[in-house]
């Protein structure tokens, strides 16, 4: 039984939030104080079940743990794939962590149909826990699209005032992408049905399949857009601030808590792996609008009048920070920027919860309606403070190991130039979040409506103690995340070389695209 | 030679006792009562002294006991911190000759400095988050000074950033402190894009951040003189004009004094900025591979020695003027890493920490007793007043000003001479130092006089608030008044009878002594005559120095206010700081500002990419519309469309 058990985990973790949805749809929707704490309760029951995936995860071994296989549509080759890695067990808490945060963020915000409200929260966390876990791309595509309905939902019926056109403006964006990739996925389905004789959907026997390069090139363009257009690169965020603007405080946290990472997953996943040859092609273009967003992030950042705005931006220029760190392809700037994906949804997640706390009080997310802020709320001050840093990458909290591992294995990359360039973060960083720090926080208190402001209620502090826990944990002691995450990159790095080698024997490259095949640390060279 | 490390468990209190301090405060900190407080954290402080000082003796055994006079070190290992790829850093402490000294000095320092708090700070509504932050921050000066990996020493060197930025902006509902410790963090981050690069570079061209193992293998690694090595030091440096308010990061510093004077003392002269000073020190091997780069840190050094001199002359804050002094100081510290006399640099760091805290907490003690007020013009006459404060004020001035037998004329005398005499010594470097010490002996007497002497300007109110200070500050002072008078025997040079013990102290960890780097070759022996002759110069500009301020501010009085309308436009640049801050307000924020906010914001984001995600989204529209035409309904239509794609078919299979 227990064996059983442990050979399902995936999916009880996968399809609990799920069920517990379906308990909450058929309870009273007036009971709002029963229909609270049983969501609360399920995803606290979730984060238990899925903390028995990091028991149960062996650091050490690289590969898929606790899969699944079961055939689903056998004459296409589509089966009930899951398994993890170290890479997707730790999105995976974070996703499971965040969860229960969230709902217990929305106990007072939520004004309208909570009960909706919640059964979309735990539908949409076995859409994201469905798509950190396949291992085949029907079921993937299938869980990257169960994401999109609630999200939408999310923000269209309880987002604020442009709230519709934020929503659509969301689902468009995305759905370009995903249209894209569905056609991909279609032409990469043939090219696997010629390679390999039969026809499948498994990704890890595609990971196997040597794609010619023109095609490649192709089917990467459509991957990595759609990807982009998740992550969000520079030029295709536009959606997000809107997004995050409009949404309610929980979308927000969601969204750029786990959501955002679906892009860069989805690269270091699907579109790197699967496509070597032109990923390595378009490295140049990835590690330049990466470095781009870095800084445009922050400076579009740093003039925002509104708060969240403001907060959006810079999940900008820290997803910059990501696809740096993954197209550095050393063993160092990849975990770091798999670690920064974890960073960024508690630390960002944490600075969107402080928006929602003060949206509740003053209904208004203009920096300039504040001020002064400390004196009246000293609790809130020191976890927003501690929020801030951790964004800004100071030693000790948990940004800055993510920041320097992928400068680090910048400079260590083919292209170690644009480590410069991306190190300007550092200072950029400091400059937006400090300054908001200030216009919000300290100064005079002297807008007449912020006097009688109150501090955090005893929820509030429940809310953020544990984020803000995690980010100590993560800075001081991030031994325990790395070795767990390192292995899995360490393989990820040596499959997609060797693919790499595997295609470029099988034909003459010829593209416009002129790509340079450097790899590895480049230490050493003075020696 | 690899150095020997001695396991020494007891290293690590030295650090954790002020996080304890500071971890209880902020948890209890509300309930406690105030005087329980203030021990507290002094005694976490002071148990960090203590500590240092057993492994200070403990170390010094070590040197006698056969283990090798350069060799050995204490070291303590807590746990590894980051393991990924080549990649390895542990959070370790190493306690040798050089961190033994900085030990000593920022917990004794800090350990009166908390002291003294408890009486400045006592009537103050936020008393515990002061000792918490004061407790924090000496957490994070001694890990920075204590640190075995440069990366290690960056979680130091960012987190007394921090507790700088924290209070500086202690008392936050001023906006302009708010404002200023916001400034301060920002500048200090643009040094810090540059010690973090130096770091990476570092471990790509060593494979090592570990401080022993960057010691043992640059010499062979990297090439002298070539232009890694001296990219590395630059970026370093880059750090260190952030850390220790260098041209052109300095512009910090001088706002930094919105916050509590015993911060300033403590943070803004005699430890934290010191720590650019200490960092290129303690990586002097590289430095002494770049010759390049030592030379533009000693010319930045020498310009900032002398022109924050000069702006100091006509400040009418007397903190003001000790800000303007400190970066002055921190420039001959710069001076004097620059042109390879490391020991000379830690020497004046010390005596420094020592005469230009006191002037800080005796400045303190002068505006306790103003009633806040700190402008000069208001001041006069509290010499008989305040006793204790004017005396030991005097002592540190005589220091700074380079007056022997105190502190100060040693080590400021050696950096001169080195400046002069080194092999990457130049006259003109010694000839702005000669100059810059000439000014601050002149700036510091202006400020002794002004204060302590003639009439009293104070209002009436002020004059029956004068006081001189409790015991709780003034012993403090009189500690330190007793280090600005003998700090400096240490140190004192063969020449005049000495042994110089300081500079033989830490002589093992410096390449150039111990041959671990083969500086350009050419030592030069200067004859006697002309070190004497040296020396004598720099006493008789000192002494120049404090004549003219006599002359001017207490013979005749009237004539600095002829000067300066005689020379309307110089006094108003400088009293205008050259009016470097709106320079760079002008040059560099606000076209950052708007530039990010038009172009990139509202033209580019808004216009161009939502502009056409927009179109698109329109252009679809239009094209359903068009679309939706085309099913009019009418069979003709229909008809004529048909066969327009039927001949359109035949047509191209004919073709």
């Amino acid at each position: 039984m227990i064996e059983l058990c442990q050979n399902d985990i995936l999916s009880w973790v996968l399809f609990l939030p799920l069920a517990f949805a379906a308990l909450l749809a058929v309870l009273p929707g007036s009971a709002k104080t029963l229909l609270c704490w049983t969501a609360f309760a399920a995803s606290v029951v979730v984060f238990a079940v899925s903390l028995s995936l990091w028991c149960g995860f062996i650091p050490g071994e690289a590969g898929m743990q606790f899969t699944i296989h079961k055939p689903w549509i056998e004459q296409w080759g589509v089966s009930y794939h899951l398994g993890i890695d170290g890479i997707s067990l730790l999105l995976i808490l974070l996703t499971t962590f965040l969860t229960p945060v969230v709902i217990l963020s929305t106990w007072s915000g939520v004004k309208k149909n909570i009960k909706g409200f919640l059964i979309l929260l735990l539908v949409l966390e076995t859409g994201m826990l469905g798509a950190f876990m396949a291992l085949d791309l029907v079921l993937f595509y299938f869980f990257w699209e169960v994401m999109l309905i609630p999200m939408y939902l999310l923000i269209g019926v309880w987002g604020h005032e442009r709230r519709i056109y934020a929503a659509i403006k969301f689902v468009l964006y995305t759905m370009v992408g995903s249209l894209l990739m569905l056609v991909a996925f279609l032409y990469l389905f043939w090219i696997g049905k010629e390679s390999l004789g039969y026809f499948t959907t498994d990704l890890l026997q595609l990971y196997r399949v040597a794609v010619p390069y023109h095609a490649q090139f192709w089917l990467f363009a459509s991957f990595a857009l759609a990807f982009a257009i998740k992550v969000p690169m520079f030029p295709f965020h536009t959606w997000l601030p809107d997004a995050h603007v409009e949404a309610p405080a929980a979308g927000s946290v969601i969204l750029a808590g786990i959501l955002l990472k679906m892009g860069t997953y989805g690269f270091i996943r699907f579109a790197m792996p699967l496509f070597p040859a032109a990923s390595q092609a378009f490295t140049p273009v990835i590690l330049t609008l990466a470095v781009i967003g870095i800084i445009y992030g922050a400076l579009v950042a740093m003039v925002q009048p509104d708060l969240k705005k403001l907060v959006a931006y810079s999940s900008v220029s820290h997803l910059g920070f990501v696809m740096l760190g993954l197209y550095t392809l050393t063993s160092t700037g990849v975990t770091g920027g798999v670690y920064q994906m974890l960073n960024h949804g508690i630390s960002t997640g944490a600075l969107f919860l402080i928006c929602g706390i003060l949206y509740e009080r003053r209904h208004t997310r203009l920096i300039d309606q504040f001020g002064g802020l400390s004196s009246r709320m000293p609790l809130l001050a020191v976890f927003f403070l501690l929020a801030t840093l951790s964004s800004i990458g100071l030693p000790g909290l948990n940004g800055f190991v993510g920041e320097f591992l992928i400068l680090i294995g910048t400079y260590g990359s083919a292209h170690p130039g644009y480590v410069f360039f991306a190190a300007t973060g550092v200072i950029l960083s400091a400059v937006y979040m400090l300054w908001m720090f200030r216009r919000v926080m300290f100064g005079p208190l002297d807008n007449p409506q912020n006097r009688k402001i109150a501090d955090l209620s005893f929820r509030e502090v429940m809310v953020l103690l544990p984020v803000t826990v995690m980010m100590f944990w993560m800075g001081l002691f991030p031994g325990m995340f790395l070795s767990r995450i390192t292995p899995s990159v360490e393989k990820f790095i040596d499959q997609y070389n060797r693919k790499l080698e595997l295609v470029q024997s099988v034909e003459t490259v010829k593209s416009p695209l002129e790509h340079r095949v450097v790899f590895g640390p480049r230490g050493g060279s003075e020696r | 030679m690899e150095p020997l490390a001695v396991q020494y468990d007891i290293l690590r209190w030295i650090v954790l006792s002020p996080l304890l301090g500071a971890v209880v405060i902020s948890l209890l900190g509300r309930t406690l009562p105030r005087k329980l407080t203030g021990t507290i954290a002094s005694a976490a402080v002071g148990v960090s002294f203590f500590i240092g000082l057993a492994a200070f003796i403990k170390l010094k055994g070590l040197a006698g006991h056969g283990h090798g006079e350069q060799a050995a070190f204490l070291s303590d290992t807590l746990y590894r911190w980051l393991a990924v790829g080549g990649l390895s850093v542990d959070v370790a402490f190493a306690f040798d000759r050089l961190s033994a000294v900085m030990v000593l000095v920022v917990a004794g320092v800090s350990a009166l400095i908390h002291i003294y708090s408890m009486g400045y700070m006592a009537h103050d509504k936020s008393y515990w988050r002061y000792f918490a932050y004061l407790n924090l921050f000496v957490f994070f000066m001694l890990v920075l000074v204590l640190a075995d990996n440069a990366v290690v020493m960056f979680v130091g060197w960012e987190g007394v950033g921090l507790c700088s930025y924290l209070l500086i902006g202690f008392w936050f509902e001023d906006p302009e402190k708010a404002y200023a410790g916001k400034k301060a963090f920002i500048v200090n981050r643009i040094g810090d894009f540059g010690f973090l690069l130096g770091i990476i570079l570092i471990f790509w061209t060593l494979g090592t951040v570990n401080f022993n193992e960057i010691a043992g293998q640059a010499p062979a690694v990297l090439v002298a003189g070539g232009s890694l090595a001296t990219l590395i030091c630059l970026l370093l440096f880059l750090g260190a004009t952030g850390k220790s308010a260098q041209i052109p990061l300095y512009v910090w510093l001088p706002d930094a004094m919105a916050g509590p004077t015993p911060v300033s003392a403590l943070i803004h002269a005699a430890t934290m900025v010191t720590a650019g000073v200490y960092m290129i020190v303690r990586l002097n091997v590289l430095y002494l591979l770049a010759p390049a780069a030592m030379c533009v840190v000693a010319v930045v050094g020498a310009a900032t020695a002398i022109y924050a001199a000069s702006i100091g002359l006509v400040q009418n804050d007397i903190k003001k003027v000790l800000a303007y002094s400190t970066v002055s100081q921190l420039g001959y510290m710069f001076l004097a890493v620059g042109v390879g006399a490391f020991s000379a640099g830690i020497f004046h760091l010390m005596t420094h920490a020592f005469f230009k805290a006191l002037l800080f907490l005796g400045s303190g003690s002068v505006i306790h007793a103003m009633s806040g007020k700190q402008d000069i013009r208001e001041m006069g006459g509290l010499k008989k007043k305040m006793p204790v404060t004017y005396w030991t004020f005097l002592f540190a001035t005589l220091a700074i000003a380079g007056i022997p037998p105190f502190a100060g004329f040693f080590s400021k005398d050696e950096i001169l001479w080195k400046a002069f005499s080194s092999p990457q010594g130049h006259w003109g470097l010694w000839l702005i130092g000669f100059a810059a010490a000439g000014m601050t002996a002149f700036y510091m007497f202006r400020l002794v006089f002004l204060t302590f002497h003639g009439q009293c300007r104070a209002d009436e109110k002020t004059k029956s608030h004068l006081h001189e200070s409790p015991y709780l500050m003034t012993v403090p002072l009189m500690v330190l008044g007793v280090l600005s008078v003998i700090g400096g025997f240490v140190g004192i040079p063969e020449i005049l009878g000495g042994g110089n013990g300081f500079h033989h102290w830490l002589a093992p960890l410096l390449g150039n002594e111990n041959g671990a780097v083969q500086v350009s070759a050419g030592v030069q022996h200067w004859p006697h005559a002309v070190e004497y002759t040296m020396i004598a110069l720099s006493v008789a500009v000192a002494v120049a120095g404090i004549f003219g301020a006599w002359v001017f501010y207490i013979k005749q009085p009237e004539k600095p206010k002829q000067l300066a309308e005689r020379w309307p436009l110089l006094h108003q640049l400088v009293y205008n700081k050259y009016y470097i801050d709106e320079i760079y307000n002008v040059f560099i924020v606000q076209p950052i500002k708007l530039t990010s906010t038009f172009l990139l914001w509202k033209i580019f984001d808004a216009g161009v990419i939502d502009g056409v995600v927009n179109l698109t989204g329109s252009s679809v529209r239009g094209l359903g519309r068009v679309a939706a035409r085309l099913q009019n309904g009418y069979a003709q239509a229909y008809a004529v469309t048909f066969l327009i794609g039927v001949l359109l078919l035949i047509g191209s299979f004919v073709w």
